[in-house]
């Protein structure tokens, strides 16, 4: 076990998976000599070379579209797009390939890549660096859609999708980078992807989030617990598609109660998705009206007013209080 | 049916040369240049000095001067936590003043983030400037009658929104130009290439001004592009490419000048190379010692074209050293009453994410931004409103 920040889990699974396979190849912006802006990269070009830590021009099509390429010809490409807000530039690979060549070609040719991406606000970061869109991939079919919430799971999951055969969405909550350290295992560890984790068990009502969002619920979940002795459940999703809703309905049929947190727009959202499945399953079970605390249907401010938009323990508990009281 | 543009080469040449012998190369109408007017060693070339008079020649060396005190202001500001991360100009001083001075006000610039001086001159309050980098929206809002679009985070994706508003001018027979900033590293963007070939195409009045300045972040020009120049691009769209000394505020004001004229008088669109150097960080985020040396940035710091002009003023006899002083002391005080009027306005509303988003907020909306208002009441972060009948919009 070693103690450490998500960045330096990132970068372990990376070189682990650097040297497991030498089909792995790292490609994107600033990636090599400058480590990547997050440094996630740091010291892989140096001991990879630049043939498998590539330092591309600045072209995100290129880097997505390349990767299909190196994929198609039996590479596994681990691309970085240096924030998610440029990942556009090289959407319709995403939405017109990269999601689709299996079904295509009957599963002759599949694409075992990876496409990292930090995500979300809270960074004083300046426009389009601090949206959270995955609800586009996830909407995606084709694509499997992963976001980590701390260091072990972020090593273990990163290494599960350079591993897995189809094209993944690897979206990482750049506010947790540095934000807190765990202790990780020396071996390589992986998690399933699909599978969501209950990491708080409780009985009067269920929280649900992912990534970023997960610190405030886990203090709200304490703040319930210590100032109102309310038995939270919290539910971290890790993977949004697939969304594993037997973890996420199991525990709404325990606790009969729902609060969705994300800082994705609330309009067809993750949570708009979510609530669907427990309506769908656990309906009978449901005490109360389930309620959301997500960003608003507006584009995310800049970061001046940021802290007044991202949703806070404050609203999750503000919010599971009303539920609770119904 | 015509094949080929009527510029080009009539098609039945076209289709003979392709179907005849012998081998040969292809000779192509547009043309590739170089362009210094001011060396680097203070030489001038005489017969191409476009001789400014006193007071264009000392608005743009004060100009210039006030892109880089505002910069190595932003700087500080960002270090002391009143604004967020920041990307200096440090360096390029010339490349983006001396070139946006030679648009008329009826004229569109279109920046990317890298040229305060170009706001400045075209009238956007210095403390707007501020906002941008200050993390309020507001910094994004042209002053009314500025042609302008405001910072462009992106990379490349302007150059379209530049070719389009060229393409409006000239749909609209209105004798205009338009001026877009971009970077090195944004030629290797699919969007920059779109909009070579459109404004090509359509024969567009728009000048692409590409500060090249040797990095991209840490990506090196000679990596971004296997290209000898980037001014060589142009040719592959149909029209001339001019790589100019961009530390030379007269090779940039003469070539500006001349793609501007050509672009309004019908002869279509220029790539301009303007070769400078980002002196500084990339943004404050950056760290360049990771990937550049010190003997390379005292090399280009001997280029600096704000030593360089002063120079060159002072022997014409335009500045001199009381005048030089007097612009610094000007420059530094509007510099210190801007920063003041930026930080005596931080009253940012929360609630205004919802207030520009559409003409007309929907019902849905409306019901969102209470939900919001409520929570910031009940948090403290906002003083309980009234409850307003409808947005008020502005
Ligand atoms: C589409 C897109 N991809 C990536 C980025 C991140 N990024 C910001 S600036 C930059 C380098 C730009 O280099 P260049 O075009 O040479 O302009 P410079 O910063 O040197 O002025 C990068 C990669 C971005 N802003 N937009
Ligand atoms: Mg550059």
């Amino acid at each position: 076990m070693a103690l450490m920040n998500m960045v330096s889990a990132l970068n372990l699974a990376l070189n682990e998976a650097l040297a497991e396979d030498d089909r792995v190849v790292l490609l994107g912006e600033d990636i090599g000599q400058d480590e990547g802006v997050f440094r996630v990269t740091a010291g892989l070009m140096d001991k990879y070379g630049q043939d498998r830590v590539i330092d591309t021009p600045l072209a995100e099509a290129a880097i997505i579209g390349g990767s299909v390429g190196m994929a198609l010809y039996g590479l596994k490409p681990v691309s970085e797009m240096q924030f998610s807000g440029f990942a556009y530039q090289g959407f319709h690979q995403v939405e017109q390939h990269v999601s689709r060549f299996r079904n295509r070609t009957r599963g002759r040719f599949n694409l075992p890549m990876v496409i990292r991406m930090p995500y979300g606000g809270g960074i004083r970061a300046i426009e389009h660096h601090s949206e959270s869109r995955e609800a586009y991939y996830a909407h995606t079919p084709g694509l499997h859609v992963v976001i980590p919430s701390g260091p072990r799971n972020a090593r273990a999951l990163l290494l599960a999708s350079i591993r897995d055969p189809d094209p993944v969405i690897f979206y990482e909550p750049k506010a947790l980078y540095r934000a807190f350290k765990e202790q990780v295992p020396d071996e390589p560890e992986t998690m399933p992807i699909g599978v969501a984790q209950v990491v708080r068990e409780g009985t009067d009502l269920t929280i649900i989030s992912y990534g970023a969002m997960m610190r405030p619920v886990l203090e709200a979940a304490d703040e319930l617990a210590d100032t109102d002795g309310v038995s939270v459940e919290v539910v971290d999703l890790l993977s949004v598609s697939p969304l594993d809703t037997e973890t996420i309905t199991g525990s709404v049929a325990k606790t009969g109660r729902a609060v969705i947190v994300h800082e994705a727009p609330r309009r067809c959202g993750i949570g708009a998705e979510v609530i669907a499945r427990i309506v769908e399953k656990s309906l009978v079970y449901l005490e109360a009206p389930i309620r959301r605390i997500t960003g608003f249907d507006v584009q995310f401010p800049f970061f001046a007013r940021e802290r007044a938009y991202l949703p806070s323990m404050e609203r999750i508990t503000h919010a599971a209080r009303d539920v609770l009281a119904f | 049916m015509s094949v080929g543009l009527p510029w080009q080469a009539k098609p039945l040449d076209r289709i003979g040369r392709a179907f005849a012998v012998p081998r040969k190369a292809i000779k192509i109408k547009p043309k590739v240049e170089w362009l210094s007017i001011l060396a680097g060693d203070g030489k001038v070339d005489e017969s191409l000095d476009p001789k400014l008079d006193a007071d264009r020649s000392i608005y743009l060396y004060r100009l210039m001067l006030m892109a880089r005190r505002l910069d190595e202001r932003c700087i500080i500001l960002q270090r002391q936590g009143r604004i967020g991360t920041y990307g200096p100009c440090r360096g390029q001083e010339a490349a983006h003043c001396a070139s946006t001075i030679v648009m008329d006000r009826e004229d569109w610039v279109v920046p990317t983030y890298r040229e305060p001086g170009s706001f400045y001159h075209r009238g956007w309050p210095l403390e707007t400037v501020l906002q941008f980098w200050g993390g309020f929206e507001e910094g994004c809002r042209p002053p009314e009658g500025v042609h302008d679009t405001p910072i462009a985070v992106p990379i490349a994706t302007q150059a379209l929104h530049a070719m389009g508003l060229a393409w409006a001018m000239k749909l609209r027979g209105d004798r205009h130009a338009v001026l877009c900033y971009c970077g090195d590293g944004s030629t290797s963007e699919g969007d920059f290439h779109e909009a070579l070939n459109f404004a090509g195409v359509y024969r567009l009045p728009v000048v692409f001004f590409v500060q090249n300045n040797q990095w991209a972040i840490s990506l090196p020009r000679a990596k971004q592009t296997a290209s000898e120049t980037i001014a060589q691009k142009a040719l592959a769209y149909g029209f001339d490419g001019l790589q100019l000394d961009g530390n030379d505020p007269l090779a940039v004001y003469v070539g500006t000048t001349e793609a501007v004229e050509r672009a309004k008088s019908g002869g279509g669109p220029t790539l301009i190379e303007a070769v400078t150097y980002r002196m500084s960080v990339h943004t404050t985020a950056d760290d360049p010692t990771k990937y550049r040396s010190k003997e390379e940035v005292e090399t280009w710091e001997k280029l600096d074209p704000i030593p360089r002009y002063q120079k060159y003023l002072l022997g014409r006899g335009i500045l001199d050293p009381k005048r030089i002083e007097e612009i610094e002391a000007d420059v530094l005080a509007e510099l210190a009453a801007a920063v003041v009027r930026y930080e005596e306005n931080q009253n940012a509303d929360p609630l205004d994410c919802f207030k520009y988003l559409y003409a007309e907020p929907s019902a849905e909306l409306e019901q969102q931004r209470k939900e919001f208002q409520t929570a910031l009441e009940r948090e403290g972060m906002i003083e309980k409103q009234e409850p307003r009948m409808a947005q008020q919009r502005s």
